[in-house]
């Protein structure tokens, strides 16, 4: 359905000669599509948008835009607006004029003008600031401002370098909510950045999850959550346990003492794995019913479940419940087969 | 403020050393020879109004010569590498580590009718051949002592104090500025006249105001370069202190209206700056 639009292939960045900030990235996204990059700081996110956005040209690899290749292409020739890490604000204008300078770039009729900014401006509930100067705003005020004046050209991929850092969290929820709705509405590629893992899930249709600057996964936000590729990836997004264990052979599993019933297969006999259970998935029980047994160590209420701490034989567990067990308490743990993800270790 | 003591020194070096001169100006402007109370130094002064237009038509000159050469020599710097703005830098500022009147006493020689230029091009055979296509007979060509020469001197002296404020301004515009423009589809010219020009205005008013100052009211400049040929408001004024004509009062109320001339430009330049961030002083 949806045809390929940007493409980077075998792309390594270097600084001061020794310095690898990306090594060997290869990705490419689709028309209309949201790619979020998603990893800790450092690892090289922005440095993978400013290729994308030409400001930076990478040591080795190259970048297609519609199957051209585009390494040469300066930025002001590109189609691709840019939400700035730091904001980048014309600080000598005013804010209609930020949001409008694109477009009178492109030589868009005044009265377009107007009514797109209006609309721009409305969108990221700034209206009625028009007049106000850049130094009059907050940094959530900037940041909204940031996002109109890139948003506001509708070019066909958008560039967002964590464009909702500075909100606060009933704020950044709405915006979530409407850079959303933009993105499908007007059909605009979305490259995002962030470092929240939830804010990557609930938008995404694919997620990068990069580390060290190398790409960790590729995948839909389901298969990042439910079948992480490895530990890293595991631990980065959500809440898990990762326990070390040996696969005995096709769908069976030891860790923590005993055997588990699992449903992967291919590994070589006795390989060490690396398990990932999430908290939500481990059930509680009696302590004779349970495929483990360990003892309560805290119980911390966090809104909508209480975590739990287990104390067991030889790992601790993280459970999520919404019935708390009382500290100290004996209780059974156990996990379905469907439930345990095994992964080969790096 | 707990420690305001710490100011009492500024405090009693801005009486002695700014107030106090101020206030002797505006009594001796209002005086006169017999010590009586009057306002006939102000008339006097307005036989003077050609030396006030010359001095006010040269500093201007001056000031946009040293904007049209400053703005980009400090546009260029500000593009280089740090090692490049070192030397550059240092190039800019090695003259002013001269005495004042020494630099300008080099030009005097440099530009006189048997100085440097005239006896170089001379001897290559140059006036031979300009008399012989313009039908002229110069022996040299005339530099010195004229209004020329006396911005020459201006330039010269005060193209560093142009300079350095402009460096300053547009070398401090965040990359990423520069960038957000390009990425919303500006070319190089549109980021210079839409951004990087706009964003340096404080810098160019702040330069404007220390050549133009320094340049109202310079009397060596026009006395060693100008020979006396344009008589300026530094030259009126030392000649009512030191010269033929004393009358320190006479000179203290051109001194008075000078300044109050140079304040009231100044502060319309400044209307000019107002949004575009704070203007400097320095
Ligand atoms: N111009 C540069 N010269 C040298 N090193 C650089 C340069 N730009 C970035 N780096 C390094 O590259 C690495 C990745 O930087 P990058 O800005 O891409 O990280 P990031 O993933 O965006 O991090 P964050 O989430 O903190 O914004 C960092 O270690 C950084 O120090
Ligand atoms: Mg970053």
């Amino acid at each position: 359905m949806s045809k390929e639009l940007i493409r980077l292939t075998n792309v390594s960045m270097v600084f001061d000669e020794n310095t690898v900030v990306l090594d060997n990235i290869n990705l490419y996204f689709n028309d209309a599509e949201f790619l979020t990059l998603l990893g800790p700081s450092g690892c090289g996110k922005t440095t993978t948008l400013r290729i994308i956005g030409g400001f930076q040209k990478p040591t080795s690899g190259d970048v297609f835009f519609d199957g051209v290749r585009i390494n040469d292409v300066p930025p002001y020739k590109r189609q691709i607006n840019t939400v700035f890490q730091k904001y980048a604000l014309f600080t000598h204008m005013n804010i209609y004029d930020n949001v409008a300078f694109g477009m009178r770039i492109s030589k868009t009729p005044e009265a377009d003008i107007r009514r797109r900014v209006d609309e721009a401006l409305n969108m990221v509930n700034l209206s009625g600031f028009e007049k106000r100067s850049v130094n009059a705003l907050s940094g959530g005020q900037q940041q909204r401002v940031a996002i109109a004046r890139a948003i506001v050209n509708r070019p066909k991929v958008l560039l967002l370098d964590e464009p909702l850092g500075a909100l606060d969290l009933k704020l950044r929820k709405e915006m979530q909510t409407e850079l959303k709705k933009i993105q499908q509405q007007v059909g605009i590629t979305f490259v995002y950045v962030t470092h929240d893992q939830e804010e990557a899930l609930t938008m995404s249709d694919t997620i990068v999850v990069m580390n060290e600057g190398r790409i960790q996964q590729i995948g839909t936000p389901i298969d990042i959550y439910n079948e992480p590729k490895n530990a890293f990836v595991a631990n980065f997004i959500g809440e898990s346990n990762i326990i070390s264990g040996v696969m005995e052979r096709d769908y069976c599993v030891r860790f923590a003492g005993r055997e588990f019933a699992c449903t992967d297969k291919g590994f070589a006999a006795k390989e060490a794995v690396d398990i990932v259970v999430r908290p939500e998935d481990l059930m509680i029980s009696e302590p004779a019913n349970g495929q483990m047994v360990g003892k309560v160590d805290s119980v911390v209420f966090k809104g909508i479940f209480y975590e739990v701490m287990v104390e067991s034989q030889d790992f601790r567990w993280k459970v999520q419940t919404t019935r708390a067990p009382q500290k100290g308490q004996l209780i059974g743990l156990s996990v379905d087969p469907d439930n345990i993800q095994v992964m080969h270790k790096r | 403020m707990k420690k305001k003591y710490l100011a009492v020194p500024y405090v009693v070096w801005m009486a002695v050393f700014v107030i106090v001169p101020l206030v002797l100006v505006l009594l001796y402007a209002l005086g006169s020879r017999d010590g009586s109370f009057t306002l006939d130094n102000f008339r006097t002064m307005t036989q003077y109004w050609g030396v006030f237009a010359s001095s006010f038509q040269l500093a201007l000159i001056a000031t946009a010569v040293c904007l049209l050469i400053g703005y980009p020599v400090s546009y260029w710097l500000s593009r280089e590498g740090p090692g490049i703005k070192r030397i550059a830098m240092i190039a800019i500022m090695l003259p002013m580590w001269m005495n004042f009147l020494l630099r300008t006493y080099a030009w005097m020689s440099i530009l006189e009718n048997t100085g440097i230029i005239n006896t170089v091009l001379g001897n290559l055979g140059f006036f031979e051949l300009f008399n012989g296509v313009f039908g002229t007979n110069l022996k040299y060509f005339p530099m010195i002592n004229t209004p020329g020469a006396v911005v020459l001197g201006m330039v010269y002296n005060y193209l560093p104090f142009m300079i350095l404020p402009i460096y300053t301004v547009i070398d401090k515009i965040d990359p990423k500025v520069i960038e957000a423009a390009e990425d919303l589809g500006a070319n190089s010219i549109q980021v210079f006249w839409k951004i990087i020009f706009p964003l340096s205005l404080p810098g160019v008013l702040s330069g404007v105001a220390m050549v133009f100052i320094p340049a109202v009211s310079t009397f060596a400049i026009s006395k060693l370069l100008g020979g006396g040929m344009t008589m300026l408001l530094g030259d009126l004024i030392e000649m009512q202190f030191y010269g033929s004509a004393y009358n320190p009062y006479l000179g203290s109320a051109i001194s008075l209206v000078m300044m109050v001339i140079v304040l009231i430009c100044m502060t319309i330049i400044n209307r000019f700056g107002e949004g575009e961030g704070e203007a400097m002083y320095f």
